[in-house]
């Protein structure tokens, strides 16, 4: 997947995550995190952002993170909405199916 | 009951005996300079100064004080305030340059505090709760050289007061120890107020000098104007459950007592009992502990007997403290020492207490961040939290992405064993041991649940953060009410 | 029915705590233009990770008529929400056409069909007067709901404390949703610190009849809660009545009474629902 532009979601409201993403050129990915759980979710926060960068098949990006306590969906989330925007697409195409018990 | 100290002076309970050296004429107690006074007072290496914390992060006086003891060169001191703000980063630069030694406090904030947690401190920090600090000095575990204690108002042979021109603190509840117990006391105000100050907190009998400053501290880092109630949904649940709780409760009837700490969740608790204790025609016997406006609300409208402050939190306690005849100023030792003959903390029905962890044992700190830096302070907590008949601790399940409920807490101020009821906003756990609080609970309609249950939701929610870990080394040293050492905190181990 | 910005991570967290009995993710109204593919995200995967618990989960979407309202439909449907709330809707065309793309959505990600539940709210004049017909547009609609605060906009008023405007309205949808056996939800209040008139108006639309009200902040939920719980009274009554019937069938009694007084159809109907309300407070 190719970027054409930067972007970013998220905000820096407590318990969101703020994501940038563009494209950089040594061809693999970069994240940078600044977070105030740093110490306890740091390496946890990457790997979810990387997990949907490796989703997407992006190769070649820079994100820049900043996390104010955000819980996992939310991460997600915030790095879908952006890479959406950098790929320049509105939404997914396909959305992964969830079962509710009523 | 005479005893000879190891520097060969008499001492009688616990304090200097000082020949007659003839009837006092009453001049002389106010001094030029906070210099003079330091220098009239012998001031020497190595000694025990000690501070209070009514003026929380408007305190000038700590700072100001140090400032000058550095300048005389003295070095080598151990300072034992009754708590430390995040305002007193300063003295940073006085342990480096080793003025400072060796604290001993309640709690310790900001710049201050990563520092100690960073292992800079030469001996281990200690910390102590409210009550056991109090029966720490009355013990003489601790001797206090001089007290350097802040008075809003002060007449010139040191009757001292919280309530001033300049500055207002209500209850000067933790200086009261100090000026007790410790050999000299210099009090240091901005108001000297004509002879007689009524109604004095710290009488003229104790009292050795008196220094006048320009100023004393920030009225706004002292008292905030009005206690706000809380607006966050979240801490509203969290207090809902709090007051049903107690409602459901047998204990529960005229003539109860209570203590609520100063957090949004345990404020609004407050407010809930109003409500009830209204339209039940329920009326406290006392309150006690830090007093805030939602208190003087109760007894203004008759709903409580009367409060017992030993720390006035906001302008509306700080003035009905000055004004309410049931509103009564009680000293730290009062309040909650575990050695004297009978704390008020003793006669508490119920304790409301905040957490920043709690573990499935019912442990609770209040002292370390998730991070294992030191960020809080022990207060009443331990102390209230045994005496209590029923100790309720509020807090959320998590806060940002850090879980209150955890396996193991980061340090241990609470016993498990003194701590009855945990509420959340997702479910109140009761501990296995209070049996009698469960079977009630069980015929109410609360959302009753265990901490198993609480630790398996946060964890869904927050995921398992990688544990910390610590050097070696260690920064700080818990004492549990009665000094028994109950808990330590290591050295945060830097990236 | 509480209402929760999609946008927010930490409401949307915290959204099932309150005990309200259905939580609307919104991405229409108060979502900016700019930030409705985010809010879409959030709540998706809001619902794939949280617990919820047995709430029941809607989502007020986009109108047809913007350029996201499919993909909330899309998204929604895929992660499973119970109900999808139409904004503005105005004819049985709008509540058709989002039934199909339901259909559609259902099929795509292999639900069975007629799963997804639908609302519709109605938001204007001409939603009003075509209230009886949307109200029977679909057997997806469980229930039909006001938004005052564009109706009144529409009829060239305001919203007054009395709420006087919006008597009609709220008779004309009410009794759209009765004919259609469908449940009747009254609009937000959003003065979140005047609770006096909070208060009277949820007990006004109580009495009328509606099934809940909508709320914008949990601090409102206790008062509605209180206000449409049964009261002691009337359980003790209701079960009365039950305890009236059973006997009377064990008996083979055709007429019913209860105190010297007959029960009848009604009656029981009245019964049987607060004891349900009871238990759904409970």
């Amino acid at each position: 997947m190719e970027i054409v532009k930067s972007s970013s979601a998220g905000t820096l409201d407590s318990c969101d995550i703020q994501i940038r993403i563009e494209s950089n050129e040594i061809g693999s990915n970069e994240i940078y995190l600044k977070s105030v759980v740093e110490k306890q979710f740091g390496n946890q926060i990457k790997a979810l952002i990387n997990d949907v960068l490796d989703k997407h098949n992006l190769k070649s990006v820079t994100v820049n993170a900043v996390d104010r306590g955000a819980l996992d969906c939310t991460i997600r989330a915030r790095v879908e909405s952006a890479v959406m925007r950098a790929i320049g697409r509105e939404s997914l195409e396909d959305w992964s199916v969830i079962h509710h018990d009523k | 009951m005479e005893t000879q100290s190891n520097n060969g002076t008499n001492r009688i309970h616990g304090k200097t005996i000082k020949p007659y050296h003839g009837p006092f004429d009453g001049s002389g107690k106010v001094t030029n300079s906070l210099m003079e006074a330091i220098l009239k007072a012998n001031l020497k290496d190595g000694m025990t100064i000690s501070f209070h914390h009514h003026f929380r992060e408007g305190d000038y006086v700590i700072n100001t004080v140090m400032n000058q003891i550095a300048a005389m060169g003295i070095k080598d001191l151990i300072i034992i305030p009754s708590s430390l703000g995040k305002v007193h980063e300063p003295l940073i630069g006085h342990i480096e340059s080793g003025v400072i030694r060796e604290i001993h406090t309640s709690g310790l904030r900001g710049k201050l505090a990563e520092f100690v947690s960073d292992g800079k401190l030469g001996t281990p920090l200690i910390i102590r709760s409210h009550g056991g600090r109090a029966r720490a000095i009355e013990a003489g575990e601790v001797k206090i050289d001089i007290a350097f204690l802040a008075a809003p108002r002060s007449d010139k042979m040191g009757n001292a007061s919280g309530n001033g021109a300049y500055t207002q603190c209500g209850s000067l509840g933790y200086a009261i120890v100090d000026a007790k117990y410790a050999d000299t006391v210099i009090l240091i105000t901005d108001d000297l107020c004509e002879y007689p100050n009524m109604k004095p907190s710290i009488t003229q009998d104790l009292v050795d000098a008196v220094v006048v400053l320009d100023a004393i501290g920030d009225p706004n880092g002292i008292a905030s104007g009005a206690t706000r109630f809380t607006k966050n949904p979240k801490e509203l649940k969290i207090a809902e459950y709090a007051a049903n709780t107690i409602i459901s409760l047998p204990l529960y009837k005229s003539g109860f007592s209570f203590q609520t700490g100063s957090g949004g969740s345990s404020l609004a608790v407050t407010r809930y009992l109003k409500e009830h204790m209204k339209l039940h025609d329920i009326k406290a016997s006392f309150a006690l502990g830090g007093i805030t406006q939602p208190m003087v609300e109760l007894l203004e409208e008759g709903l409580v007997g009367c409060l017992y402050d030993v720390q006035s939190f906001d302008l509306t306690s700080t003035a009905s403290i000055a004004k309410n005849a049931n509103h009564l100023e009680i000293s730290a030792s009062q309040y909650a020492n575990p050695s004297s003959k009978g704390c008020m903390a003793s006669m508490l029905d119920f304790v409301i207490l905040s957490a920043l962890e709690i573990d499935t044992d019912f442990n609770v700190n209040v002292m370390t961040g998730s991070d294992g830096v030191i960020m809080g302070a022990s207060g009443g907590h331990c102390d209230t939290a045994a005496s209590a008949k029923v100790t309720i601790v509020v807090a959320p399940l998590y806060r940002g992405r850090l879980a209150t409920v955890v396996e193991k807490v980061t340090s241990i101020i609470t016993p498990g064993d003194t701590v009855d009821i945990f509420v959340t906003e997702r479910g109140i756990a009761v501990n296995p041991r209070r049996k009698d609080l469960l079977e009630i609970l069980e015929t109410t309609n609360l959302p009753l649940v265990t901490m198993d249950e609480l630790l398996e939701k946060v964890d869904r929610l927050v995921g398992k953060p990688v544990s910390i870990e610590f050097e070696d080394r260690i920064v700080a040293k818990i004492e549990y009410r009665d000094g028994s050492i109950i808990d330590t905190i290591r050295q945060r181990k830097t990236v | 029915m509480l209402y929760v910005p999609g946008s927010n991570p930490g409401m949307i967290a915290d959204s099932m705590i309150y005990g309200a009995d259905s939580i609307m993710f919104d991405l229409e109204d108060s979502i900016s233009l700019k930030e409705k593919d985010t809010a879409r995200h959030l709540v998706y995967e809001a619902l794939k990770y949280l617990d919820f618990g047995n709430v029941e989960l809607v989502c007020r979407v986009n109108g047809l008529d913007t350029p996201y309202g499919e993909r909330d439909i899309e998204a929604m449907v895929a992660a499973g929400i119970h109900v999808i709330r139409l904004p503005k809707t105005e004819t049985v065309q709008d509540v058709k056409a989002v039934e199909i793309l339901i259909e559609q959505y259902e099929n795509k990600y292999g639900l069975e069909t007629g799963s997804v539940k639908m609302m519709a709210a109605v938001e204007s004049a001409l939603g009003i007067m075509n209230a009886h017909e949307i109200a029977h547009a679909s057997n997806r609609l469980v229930g039909i709901a006001i938004g005052a605060e564009d109706y009144v906009t529409n009829l060239k008023t305001t919203r007054s404390a009395s709420g006087i405007e919006l008597i009609y309205a709220r008779s004309q949808l009410l009794n759209a949703a009765r004919s259609a056996g469908i449940a009747a939800l009254d609009t937000v209040f959003s003065d979140v610190e005047d609770t006096a008139n909070f208060e009277n108006e949820v007990r006004l639309i109580k009495q009328l009849g509606f099934d809940g009200k909508s709320v914008i902040n949990p601090r409102q939920i206790p008062i509605v809660h209180e206000i449409f719980t049964p009261t002691d009274e009337e359980i003790t009554h209701a079960e009365a009545v039950i305890e009236a019937i059973k006997e009377a069938e064990e008996k083979g009694l055709g007429v019913i009474s209860l105190r010297g007084k007959m029960i009848d159809k009604p009656i029981v109907d009245r019964a049987i629902r607060i004891i349900e309300l009871t238990k759904a407070s409970r």
